[in-house]
Parts: structure tokens; sequence; C-alpha cells
């Protein structure tokens, strides 16, 4: 088991520009710059991004008229509200509705809150308003606070999304083509982007009302793709959702929301959609799908997981001690499963194989700790809960983004970066921590799915700067190499000799 | 009626017994929904232990199990109509006309008569069960100025029986509205107990749904007629102590209210919970061998299986088999893979292979000939030149017969593309519906039915029910041809045999037919310009569309299952069987994709659909355009992303490598 003494002290000064030699260089260096690779790094200040500041119920007070008549409120407030609303609003204006009316809707008011009470002393996440349900399950580190909301990677060019604190998203490319930006009516507190695989244009976006299937043309030069290139998913039930996975074949879509206890699998293009429900949990707010298409994961806001398996989709309940499921990622040939909780400080790993059966209890790989390292300006304090994981298509490299502790103003939060080796056993190596400029702390990063010379880490920072961390290595062929595609690609170089099979039978 | 050609070794063996397991399951079902129904329907708030004593004993009661066995019987003719009716491929009526045609067609007339009398038998078993005011429909009443006991008419009986029938027709009006018989896959695998368990809430749902729909129209209805009705039919004298129902105050009595749609869910839900589980069971995947050691076995294999035209349900399973075979089965891509033993063929990825590659070029071919059929604009263009000829001579007032009738013959001939598969299918067992073109202007009685009934395919053309000019005179002929044939025979299966061979067409016609095509055309050119029959004969939007894709849930999977064989082929494949075929599969692929998207550059193909709310009615069809131009390209790109710039040495055409690199590059 590793854990984060093991480690080379953090840089604290500068910004770590990347890995070479097995060692992770910083811009304090001497002669090295950083290089190589031409991908934006853009810069998003939260004063320059005006986010809706405001939910929509506190400016109704300020430009409805007051003196509406009974029936234009009840209809204002049933429409804005719900039927809590609606009997809210009967009960305040006692003196104009008959007295029983009143009554009765503030009994049924109290009835309702008592029960919805009930469900949330089982549930408590469903006490959260919508805003803060998004915050609270999100991968993004201080999603409310944070000018950049969500990022994805394209899963086969060099090119990203990023979402935005004012509801836009923007797509950036390796090359300087114009960045189209993406706004749309329903697109309100991106939680979740992420590429359709197999498809050069999709994009689905899980907002807090609906899930958004962008069309971005990338062969098209307009900066603003009008919102009729956006598909609307919704279900009656099913908002925020707060993540949404896309099966690594492209065909299927599936979304969840910490409310609905049913998980959506979306036939995206047909517009259809299969609930496969279970209720225990309470809502399912994170999905991971195993990069072979064989898995998902299935975190609920309980202390409880599911491993989905897809070709039947039945489940397997995995309950846990603590809290509930923060993160997770899948080793590339989909075969371990690696695993945050809320209130933990270890990573957990599942190995699935097909000859046993799966695993039958999870197993601590990594202890996070927190540990104090000396430094030339005072201590620094890292570890803590995990946020979120990443890890790298090779499977060489895994990233742990650590919550800090606001308060202690040396325990920030940072990036621990470790080597993964498969075999013999599986083990977590240390590899060292990735720094932001001064001042700057990550909030969200995600591995490029296709670095030609090893590993590439992107990092959202506190400061809104979006910055690439090369790894250079050579794959030593340990996790990466059981991808059958790339063995036999690499010994077939000559295309020409391809050709196994002559035209000799038909 | 039940006409099932069982020639068919999977109908026999596969087929029926899904059927049966699932009538089984209706009714075994059963008796738990008339508990509920039982339960709900005897509910009293303020005397719940009496309620509860009433309902066990009335579960126990002779009655009740007499009512349970012609529930049963139901069941078991629902069972019956869904396993004669039901259709992968759904009709889509392209006018008002058309679908007024189906509606009114001695199948469906024969369907809702069915329906109505069920629904009586099972308003009257609910009626019974109600017990109180409902039980009988004659009840001894005294007159009021002799005194003497005589039997009089129990209203409230006879206000549900009739509504049993109303929501009878509804269920069987709206199940040829609403393609109530199509059944659709679903995206994933489910096991059939997880999928029903899901399925469940929604068929409550919509059974409460429409109930109340049918409960409101069925008591405006009444309030109307019902009186009159009454009058009519019924002798005996009304029961006069009660409030007449077809009064206000008579119908809005809640309890009156409550038991309508109480009952109406019941009946509802008993026939929808009937139809899910044939559905649930029919879609259920099926396995076939990939290859067999015996040869008696051979034709139950996949690559017979596949080629096999006739049966429609066993072919579309056998591609959801070839679909999931190919992402999930390594062993069975293996067989797929393999050579024969004496000889070294690869004989099951060639059946293989020429099965989806003929289905997606015979797709490519329909969409080009419906292309060439549309101009741009929606017009007809191949008609025009016809059309033309014609609009000149009649405004010279002379007008000559013989093109009406001979361009039916001269038009359809290209359409009937001879890789069409499913052109000649299913023997008897459900819609033969291949074409995009039969649901059609002129032919209103494109019903499946139909179709049996004749024996033969109505060889119409496209083009006449793709007309979307204002300028009426082009559609003028084919509409009046439609109506005059089926009035003046009387009697619809006798229309397609007015399409003439080619040689009568030749004939000249004689004076008396020719004064008659006179007439016919002086009282086409006044139809034309009302606006009732401009209303039912106007093509409906994107009908066409949809119809042309009804049956792409086969392509979708062969396109699935092709492009996972083929890139499981690059570390798999150990004798490069597939390498042969790379260059056609790729410009197969092209090809296909360059049709649709010209045709999704048609007005109306790329519109969306409106969203239906709850309806048990699939309406599936309605995208699976969109869902095949998404697995089309998601194949390509499966396996250029596979192939990478090994798709250089395959070889294609240049236009098309071009498209392919567009691929490559993740520019699509």
């Amino acid at each position: 088991m590793c854990s984060l003494g093991v480690f080379p002290a953090p840089v604290t000064a500068a910004q770590t520009l990347f890995e070479r030699n097995n060692e992770l260089l910083s811009a304090l260096h001497p002669g090295e710059h950083s290089q190589a690779c031409d991908l934006p790094s853009p810069q998003f200040t939260r004063d320059t991004l005006k986010g809706h500041s405001r939910p929509e119920s506190s400016s109704r007070s300020v430009f409805l008229d007051q003196r509406d008549t009974l029936w234009m409120r009840s209809a204002g407030a049933w429409r804005d509200a719900g039927l809590y609303g609606l009997l809210d609003e009967i009960t305040n204006s006692a003196e104009e509705v008959p007295r029983f009316l009143a009554v009765g809707s503030a009994c049924v008011l109290a009835l309702l809150r008592w029960a919805s009470s009930f469900h949330g002393s089982l549930f408590p996440h469903l006490t959260l308003s919508s805003d803060e349900m998004v915050a609270e399950f999100s991968q993004m580190l201080d999603w409310s606070d944070s000018a950049l909301r969500s990022f994805a990677w394209h899963p086969h060019t060099d090119k990203f999304a990023v979402a935005l604190l004012d509801d836009s998203i923007k797509i950036y490319k390796s090359n300087s083509s114009p960045t189209p930006t993406l706004k749309h009516r329903c697109q309100r507190s991106v939680c979740a982007l992420q590429w359709k695989p197999l498809c050069g244009s999709a994009l689905a976006v899980a907002c807090q009302s609906c899930l958004l299937i962008w069309h971005v043309d990338p062969a098209s030069l307009s900066t603003r793709p009008s919102s009729g290139c956006a598909q609307v998913l919704s279900h009656p039930g099913h908002s925020p959702i707060t993540s949404i996975a896309w099966s690594p074949t492209g065909s299927l879509l599936v979304s969840a929301s910490p409310v609905d206890t049913s998980m959506m699998v979306w036939d995206v293009a047909a517009e259809s959609a299969v609930p496969l429900q279970r209720v225990g949990g309470g809502g399912v707010t994170y999905l991971s799908w195993s990069p072979d298409g064989s898995r998902l994961l299935a975190a609920t806001p309980s202390a409880l997981f599911r491993v989905w398996e897809t070709r039947m989709w039945t489940c397997e309940r995995w309950p846990c001690l603590k809290g509930s499921c923060q993160s997770a990622c899948w080793s590339p040939d989909g075969g371990c499963l690696l695993l945050s909780m809320q209130g933990e400080r270890v990573i957990y790993a599942l190995t699935f194989s097909d000859l046993t059966g799966g695993p039958k209890a999870a197993s601590v790989v990594a202890d996070l700790s927190e540990t104090t390292f000396p430094g030339p300006d005072g201590d620094l304090t890292v570890g803590g809960e995990v946020c979120s994981l990443s890890w790298d298509p090779r499977g060489e490299r895994l990233a742990v983004l650590l919550k800090g502790d606001s308060q202690a103003d040396n325990h920030p939060s940072v990036i621990a970066v470790f080597k993964t080796r498969s075999s013999p056993v599986f083990e977590l190596l240390p590899c060292g921590f990735v720094m932001g400029e001064a001042g700057a702390e990550p909030r969200f990063m995600q591995f490029h799915p296709h670095f030609q010379h090893g590993a590439l880490l992107t990092v959202c920072w506190s400061d809104g700067r979006i910055s690439h961390v090369p790894f250079y290595f050579s794959s030593a062929g340990l996790l990466g190499g059981d991808s059958p595609q790339q063995a036999l690609a690499s010994n077939t170089t000559n295309p020409s000799s391809n050709k196994l099979y002559t035209e000799q039978i038909s | 009626m039940f006409s099932l050609k069982q020639n068919c070794w999977f109908i026999r063996k596969v087929v029926i017994w899904r059927a049966v397991a699932s009538i089984a399951w209706s009714v075994l079902l059963l008796p738990v929904t008339s508990a509920v129904f039982v339960l709900l329907s005897r509910f009293s708030l303020f005397h719940p232990i009496q309620w509860i004593s009433e309902c066990t004993s009335l579960l126990t009661a002779s009655s009740t199990i007499f009512s349970l066995v012609v529930l049963c019987g139901v069941v078991l003719i629902t069972g019956l109509f869904n396993l004669e009716f039901y259709t992968l491929v759904p009709s889509i009526p392209c006018s008002r006309m058309a679908l007024l045609g189906t509606v009114l067609h001695p199948r469906q007339c024969v369907h809702s008569l069915v329906y109505c009398t069920m629904g009586m038998l099972v308003m009257w078993c609910a009626s019974v069960t109600i017990g109180g005011r409902y039980s009988t429909l004659g009840i001894p009443c005294k007159q009021s100025e002799s005194g003497e006991v005589v039997t009089c008419l129990n209203e409230y009986h006879l206000f549900l029986l009739l509504a049993g029938a109303f929501m009878g027709y509804s269920h069987s009006f709206l199940g040829v509205v609403k393609n109530m018989y199509y059944v659709s896959f679903q995206p994933i695998q489910q096991y059939k107990y997880p999928r029903f368990k899901g399925c469940l809430p929604m068929v409550v749902k919509c059974s409460v749904i429409q109930s109340l729909y049918s409960a409101r129209n069925f008591a405006a209805l009444y309030f109307f007629f019902g009186k009159i009705f009454i009058n009519l039919c019924i002798t005996l004298q009304l029961y006069s102590s009660l409030q007449p129902l077809d009064s206000l105050t008579g119908l809005l009595d809640f309890s009156l209210l409550y038991h309508l749609s109480i009952s109406g869910t019941f009946l509802y839900f008993t026939w929808y919970l009937t139809v899910l589980l044939f559905r649930i069971y029919v879609t259920e995947a099926y396995s076939f061998p990939v290859q067999s050691t015996f040869t008696e076995d051979a034709e139950q294999c996949l690559p017979k299986v596949l080629a096999e035209t006739n049966t429609l349900v066993m072919k579309f399973l056998a591609l959801q088999d070839l679909a999931l075979l190919s992402q999930h089965s390594l062993s069975r891509r293996l067989e797929v893979f393999s050579l024969s033993q004496p000889g070294g063929h690869p004989h099951n990825w060639n059946a293989i292979s020429r099965e989806c590659m003929s289905l997606l070029s015979e797709l490519t071919q329909r969409l080009l000939a419906h292309q060439d059929a549309v101009a741009s604009n929606g017009r007809v263009k191949s008609q025009s030149a016809s059309i033309d000829t014609r609009s000149a001579s009649s405004s010279s007032s002379v007008v000559s017969g013989t093109e009406d009738v001979s361009e039916t013959p001269r038009l359809s001939v290209p359409l009937r593309t001879p890789g069409s598969v499913f052109t000649s299918s299913v023997g008897g067992m459900h819609s033969a519906l291949t074409a995009p073109f039969t649901p059609d202007v002129d032919s209103p009685f494109s019903s499946p039915a139909i179709r049996r009934l004749v024996g033969q395919q109505e060889p119409r053309s496209p083009w006449f029910g793709t007309v979307q000019s204002p300028h009426i005179m082009r559609r003028g002929p084919k509409l009046w041809s439609a109506s005059t044939e089926s009035q003046s025979n009387g009697s619809p299966p006798a229309s397609p045999a007015t399409v003439p061979s080619p040689p009568a067409a030749n004939q000249k016609p004689s004076f008396l037919a020719q004064w008659l095509q006179n007439r016919r055309e002086q009282v086409k050119s006044f139809l034309a310009k009302r606006v009732l029959i401009v209303y039912l004969f106007n093509k409906l939007p994107e009908a066409s569309s949809q119809a042309l894709f009804a049956d792409s849930q086969a392509h979708i999977w062969a396109l699935q299952g092709l492009s996972h064989l083929v890139a499981a082929s690059f570390s798999e494949d150990q004798f490069g069987v597939v390498q042969t075929t790379l260059p056609s599969i790729l410009s197969c692929l092209v090809v296909l994709l360059e049709a649709v998207d010209r045709h999704f550059k048609l007005p109306h193909a790329s519109s969306k659909p409106v969203r239906t709310v709850c309806s048990m009615g699939d309406s599936t069809y309605k995208t699976l355009r969109f869902a095949l131009r998404a697995a089309l390209k998601t194949a390509i790109y499966k396996i250029t992303t596979t192939f990478g710039e090994h798709l250089n040495a395959v070889n294609i055409s240049t236009e098309h490598r071009k498209r392919l690199q567009q691929f490559l590059e993740f520019k699509e």
C-alpha cells in the first residue's frame, strides 16, 4: 500500500511543467521550457463571466405585481413552484379565500412538509436545492465558486469542451480554428460534459433540467451554433442531472440524477429512454463506464454503489462502510476499478475478472491521510478526501485530486500522481505532486485520451486557467499493452503486409 | 381468421411458444388484478373492516369465479389477436384517407366488433363484481298507477355495458391509429422479469389516463345520444325512480364516474398487460447457432436464417443476435471467422456479410429511388412529364384516357428492387410491409390483411403519395381512381386487381370507356377543389420519410453487426477472411451514407416528430431514420478508428477514400 509519506516533497514555488526521466520538473529548473504540446490553454476569470446570479424565484418578487388577483397569483405559483407554491400562496392570502380553503391548504402543506422531511431524513441529499445538489455531487471541486464548471476531452481528436460559469460552453481545438460558443435556453448549471465516442461532433451536456446533445459540425466555421443544433432530452422527475456516461461504442448514453432512483439509458438518436430503477440508495450521483464497455459503475448518495454489467443489465450491490462513493475510475482494460469514498482517505480497488466471477471485497491500495512536508516557506500539509480520480488511457499514471482544508492556509488541494503497475500484483507507486502557480489550486483534471508520448494531464485551476502537464515515458506494456489493437498495429507497420489472406477464396 | 402458416420451424418452435407463455402469464396475473379491482371498487373510507371482510367474501364467491373464467376467455382472445396482428414493421398511412381506409377495412371492423364484445363482457364482469345498483340489467319495479311488479331497465348497468363497448371500440381504433400492434425492440437487453417490472408503472399510468379519456368521451356521448339509443333498441321500461342518466345531474354522480373510470382502468389494464407481455416475450433475444455439426440443423444456423425472407420475426431476431454476438461473444465471433473443415472456405462469414450488405444496398436503392422520384422541392419529377401532357390536353378539353391507365405499371416497374428482402415476407403471419411505398394515397387499403387476402403486393409507386405541391391537378388522377375503385367495386379486395397488366394497358380503350374517363376527369377536377377532399388526401408531412425507414431496425442491427465484426477481425480474424470483403463493405457503407445524407436534405425528412405523451402505442418507428443515420456513422467510425492508416491499403475508389478520410480525421 502506498501512502503520501513516500512521495517526493512538492515544489510549492512554481508550476509543474512535465515529467521526464521519472521526475516531475517545475518551472524553477533552468533550461527546461514547456514544450511540444501546442494545445490551447485558455484562462477564464470570474469577472469576465457573468453568471445568472439570482435564482428565478427571488426575481419574482421584484417584478411581479403583488396586487394581482388571487387567480393570477395562484396560477403563477402553480407554474413556478408547483403544488407547494400553490398551497403556499393560498395559505398566505387567507383573507381573500374562504376560511376552510385556507385552513385546508395549510394542513395539506404541513402534511406535505412533514412527509418530505421524513423522506429527507432517510435521504438527506433530497433537502438540498438543485444547485447545491449539483455542487455536492459534481466532480469539479468547489463547483459553485469556480469559473470553470466542467471540462471534457474529445476521445479521438485534440479538441476539448469547457463549460463556464455563465452557462456557456466553449470548444477549443489544437489548431487556431475558431472556438465555437454553445448557448442554449435550457443550458443551466452544467455539471458534466462528455463527447460521444466514435463520433466527431456530438457532445452531451448534463444540465439542471435536462440533457442536451449538441451536434457541433467540426467543419463549420461558425462561432455560435444555433440552438437548433442541440437535442433536448428530458424525462419527468429526472433532474438535476449530475452525471452522464456514453457507452464506449457510442450507441447508448446513461444519465443519472440524485433525486431519481432510476438511471436513464438513452437511445439518443431515437430520443427514447429505458429507465433502470433500483430504489435503494435514493438516487444515482456518479456514473462511469468501463473502457471495454462491459461494466458500468453507478454511485448513490447513500453508502452504496452498484456495478452493472451491460449485457443483460443486472447489477451487483456494493454496500460501503462509511460514506457514499465520491469518485471512481476504471483501468483501461476494464478489469480493475478504483474508488474513493466520502469521509475516507483511502483508495479502494476492485478487481473484476470473468474467471472468478467478480471480487468479494474491495482492497485498500493507497492511504491518503494528511502528511506534512517541510518547505522553505513553512510546512505544507497534503492529503485528505479524494475529490476525483483519473487514470490515463495507457494505465500507467493515476492522478488523484485531494481536497484541502480551506480554513488552514498551508493545506491546499493538490493533485497526487501515482505510477501504476498491474503485475505481479496491482500496485501504486509514488510519482509526485502536480502544483500550479502560486495561489492556484486544482479544481478538476482529466487525462488526454490519446497522447502519443506517454500521458497528458489537463488541469483546471482555481484561477480559471487550464493547463496541460505531459508525462513523458515509454510504455512498459504493463496495462496498456493488452489492447490488442496496439499490439497488432505495432508489428504491422507496413500496411500492405497486413494482407494475410489473398483473394483466392472468392 | 387465424391463418397461421406454420411451415417455418421458427414460428412453430419459438414464436408460438412465446405467445403461449405470454398468454399464460396474463391469465395468471388476472386474479391479482381482479383482486385489486375488487378492493378499489368496493372502497369505503369510513368502514375499513367491513370493506375488507366484504371483499374477501366476494373474492371467494362463485360469481367472481365465473367472472374470472369469462375474463380468462377475454384475455385468451386478446392474446390470440396479438399473435395474429402483431407486426415488426409498422404500417404508416401517408394521408388521412389511407388512415380512414385502414380503419374501415373489413378485417379491422371484425377486430373492432370483437373488441366491443369483449369490452362489454369485461364490463359485465365488472358491474357484477361492483354489485349494488349495477348488478343486473333488469330490476323489478312497481308501476306507479297499477302497483304490479314488472321488469324495468337498470340504466346504470346499461351505462357500464355501453361504456365497455365504447372502450373496446376506442381501443381497437387507437390500435390502428397509434400502431398498437407494432412491436419494437429495446436498445438494451434485459431479462424478462426486470423489464416487466420496469414497464408496469407505465402500463398502469397509460391505462388510467386512457380510461379517464374514454370515460369523459363516453359520458359526453351518452349525454347526447343515450336516450335515443335506449328508445331505439330496448323495449324495457326505464326504472323510473332513478335520476335519468342522460341528464347533467344524473351524469355528475361521483360514485358512477368513479366506478366507470375504475372499471375502465381495469379493462384497459387487462388488455395492455397482455400486449406488454406479448411484446416482452416476442422481442426476447434468441441465440442462433453459428454453425452446426449436423446437417439437419443447418437451416437453423445463423447464415441460413439471415438469408430467410419469409419469416420477418426470425430475420429480425437473427439480425439482433448477430449484433449481440459481434459485441459480446468472442467464441461465437471466432466461429464466424472460421473456415469450413474440408475445403477451407469462410462460408459463415461470406453468407453473413453478403446478407448484411444486400440488406443495406437494398435500403440504398430504395432511398435512391425515392430521391429520383421526389425533386428537391417536393414535387414529382417523373410524373410531371405525364402530368404536363395531361394538363395541356385537358385545357384543350381533349382528354386522353390512356395515360391514367398506363402510368401505374410503367412507374412501378423500377421500384421493384430485386434485393428487396421483405417483399415476399411472412407467410400470412403478419404484415408483409416492406414497402415504404405501400402506405400511399392511392392504396388506402394497404393494410397487411388486404395483401394477404389478395396474395399479391400492390406494385404502387411512391410518388403519387409524395406530392406536396398546391397544384391539385397533379394529385387528382390518382386519388380519384382509388376512390372510384373502392366505390364502384364495393369490395376492397378487388382494388388491387384493377391494377392493369402492361399488355392490358396497351389496348385501345373503347368509346364508352373514354366517355367514362371523361366524366371521371371532370368529377375529379371538381372534387380536387373541395376542402374536405383536399384535407383527406393531403399528404401527411414526413410520413413518406417514416415509411421509407419503417423497417430500419433490421438495417441498424446489420450495421452494428457488420461494423463490430469487421473491427473485431482486426485482432481476431486468424485467416484474414474479412479482408477480401472489406472493400465492398466500406463502399457499401459509404454509398448508403451518401444516400442517407441526401435523403435528409429533403423537406420534412429532418423534422423531429412530436413526442407522444404516455401511450401504449409505440412511436419508436418515427425516429428510426435518425437512429439509422447515427448507427451508420458510428459503424463507419468503428471501422475507421480500428483500422486507422491501414485503410489506405484497402482497394476502394477515390471518392470513397476521400469520404473515409473525413472519418479518419473525425470531421463528420
